[in-house]
């Protein structure tokens, strides 16, 4: 795990990181009536993400890998990127379902263990995006899989995307 | 020196394509051109289709010269430039994937971009067909030999990254063969822009890649406006300038980067991150938007740079410009470059296109340095741009009129090709040539004789993106 905050202290100028936002309601609202308790305990106050590409332009991936960095500190939060679903909490999803990864998404959701959240990040992964209705595309990511949270944008901000995830942290503080 | 090939191109009829007139051989000499191509020390950038024509792009690199080539297809087929190029072998692959038209006496047309998956085949047919196999698993080269190991990695691979396939023969540690396989994130786009007004489908060009979005919507946008006639603004060209420019910039930070995180050197990592941020945020203040998608449009820009904002641009340039010294010096003499020198090397005197940035050149020690003079000169390049922005319009109308155009952009990867046809105002056929289709050849050539714990490390050196080749 990287320790952000000794890096960023001898970093030249003043690097700090970008303070948390307010966590989003209504997402958590909608979420937490989903979840039953035993789920909630499992979650705990931390997070392993496995990311799946479905068929992503690299926009989403920039913002994925900023998330992750000096500033946005994910791991502050209890969040951290994982590289296999095995060892995953959520599926962090990004294009929209390609015909040619459906089988790769599915293989990746059946290899997490329960329970497991799938986060549908970017219009694309939302609902297939700008590229609803080709041949090649099946739509979003809950053509193949069951979609917990959705997260628009094309790409959403690395804050967007921080706040949003943070509210599965709170679901387990709840 | 204008050689054989090009004398014989040049007295083809010709097709008024923007600025680069097309010329349409006949089968004949198409099939001999194929022939002569290589004496001519003519380049192929691309090779691709419509309904009815296969078209190649060359690049005469003695006289500077492009020359886009059309043969017609004549029952269903037409003669491979594979036989003699074999750069084409992937191109003939995906036309006979979407198209349906076969080259003949080339490379063995093994599926590519078609997995079996679609609900159609040749879906850029005139008539798409049924589909009529049952998906299967991708085909690999049998590499003979005594206790060898197949490696398998992706498509979806670990890490934050592209989703390609790429299959590793190794013996013990070391790779001695990489096979890729693409079309995993295939999506339709060329029949997603064709028939649509040039506005929408430049939407899908911006889609292309989110690392070179700017690039790809620059090429597609000039190409429509060289097919129109018509010409961009001062206001418009110097925005564009500087958005190409700021793109290339945090492009090349996100891969310097990437590769100094996967070699644990937190300090690279985290300093690139940090003025990569820096810079997006400008741009986000700047333009609207942190990657600029969708801010360059046919006829001109998006929208205006207000001053404040010229100021932001210009202290984050300038807060990059003040740790180059530092990050060079951290990539120089200590660990990182133990680490990166003799590492994926690309072999520059292999090197035939050059379309591929010399930041691809070299091992990945010499790639990291070419991306910080490129960032160095990018930075030298904006600094007067921002100083003395041209006053005026943002935009032009475009007319919906017919016309045919080929247009360059950079990106950080290299050239940028766009060519398309307009027909009343609506992309009749369209084409994007990312440097990605010359550079995922030199992945496979890069990983040969690497250790099997650096492929990611070179991967991530050569910047590489799957969406651009998978269309
Ligand atoms: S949502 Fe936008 S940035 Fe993300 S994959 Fe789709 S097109 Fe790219």
């Amino acid at each position: 795990m990287l320790n952000w905050p000794r890096i960023r202290s001898l970093l030249p100028g003043a690097a700090r990181a970008e303070p948390p936002g307010p966590v989003d309601e209504a997402a958590l609202h909608a979420l937490t009536a989903q979840l039953d308790e035993t789920a909630r305990t499992r979650l705990g106050r931390s997070l392993a993400i496995r990311h799946v590409n479905t068929g992503s332009c690299n926009g989403c991936e920039l913002e994925i890998r900023a998330l992750n960095g000096v500033i946005y500190d994910l791991a502050r939060f209890g969040l951290r990127f994982v590289d296999s679903p095995r060892h995953a909490d959520v599926l962090l999803v990004t294009g929209p379902l390609t015909h040619n990864l459906r089988q790769a998404l599915v293989q990746a959701y059946d290899a997490t263990p329960n329970p497991k959240w799938v986060v549908a990040m970017g219009d694309c992964a939302v609902d297939g995006g700008v590229f609803k209705g080709s041949y090649a595309v099946l739509g979003g990511a809950g053509m193949g899989v069951p979609i917990d949270l959705m997260i628009h944008g094309c790409p959403p901000s690395p804050a967007r995307i921080l706040s949003e995830l943070r509210v599965l942290l709170e679901l387990a503080a709840s | 020196m204008t050689g054989r090939a090009l004398a014989r191109i040049q007295s083809a009829p010709m097709e008024p394509c923007q600025p680069w007139p097309r010329y349409v051989l006949t089968w004949e000499d198409w099939a001999e051109l194929a022939g002569l191509l290589a004496d001519d020390a003519l380049i192929l950038l691309a090779v691709w289709a419509d309904t009815g024509h296969v078209h190649a792009l060359l690049d005469d690199p003695v006289s500077g010269t492009i020359v886009p080539i059309s043969v017609g297809v004549q029952g269903g087929s037409y003669p491979a430039l594979s036989a003699y190029w074999p750069v084409a072998i992937w191109f003939e692959r995906m036309i006979h994937d979407l198209w349906g038209h076969a080259a003949l006496g080339g490379a063995e047309l093994v599926p590519w971009l078609d997995h079996g998956h679609w609900p159609v085949t040749q879906p850029m047919a005139s008539r798409p067909g049924p589909p009529i196999r049952a998906p299967e698993p991708p085909v690999f080269q049998e590499i003979p030999g005594d206790g060898l190991i197949q490696w398998p990695i992706g498509p979806v691979g670990p890490g934050v990254g592209e989703a390609a396939h790429l299959r590793l023969t190794l013996q013990g540690e070391t790779i001695v063969h990489a096979q890729a396989r693409f079309g995993y994130t295939h999506k339709g786009t060329l029949t997603m822009m064709r028939g649509k007004p040039i506005r929408t489908a430049a939407r899908f060009a911006a889609r292309l890649a989110g690392d070179s979005t700017v690039a790809h919507s620059t090429a597609f946008a000039m190409a429509a406006e060289a097919a129109l006639g018509v010409t961009v603004p001062p206001r418009a060209a110097a925005l564009r300038e500087l958005m190409g420019g700021l793109e290339r910039i945090a492009t090349h930070l996100d891969i310097l980067g990437s590769v100094a995180e996967l070699l644990g050197a937190a300090a690279v990592h985290g300093l690139c991150g940090l003025r990569q941020e820096h810079l997006r945020r400008a741009m986000a203040a700047g333009f609207g938007h942190r990657l600029l998608m969708d801010c360059v449009v046919p006829g001109g820009v998006a929208g205006d740079l207000e001053a404040a904002a010229v100021v932001t641009v210009r202290s984050a340039l300038e807060a990059l410009r003040a740790v180059l010294p530092g990050l060079r010096a951290m990539h120089i003499g200590n660990v990182l470059a133990a680490r990166l020198n003799g590492l994926g090397s690309v072999d520059a005197a292999r090197r035939t296109d050059p379309s591929i940035n010399t930041a691809t050149c070299g091992d990945a020690a010499t790639r990291a340095m070419a991306r910080l003079d490129a960032i160095t000169a990018d930075i030298t390049a904006l600094m007067p741009l921002l100083d003395a922005l041209p006053e005026g319009a943002l935009a032009v109308s475009l007319p919906s009129v017919s016309g045919e155009g080929l247009a360059r952009s950079v990106s950080a990867r290299g050239d940028v090709w766009h060519w398309l046809r307009l027909d009343h105002g609506q992309v009749a056929a369209v084409f994007p040539r990312d440097p990605g289709w010359a550079l995922w050849p030199a992945v496979e050539m890069a990983l040969c004789g690497a250790a099997a714990d650096d492929a990611a490390v070179i991967c991530c050196s050569l910047g590489l993106a799957a969406s651009v080749v998978d269309l």
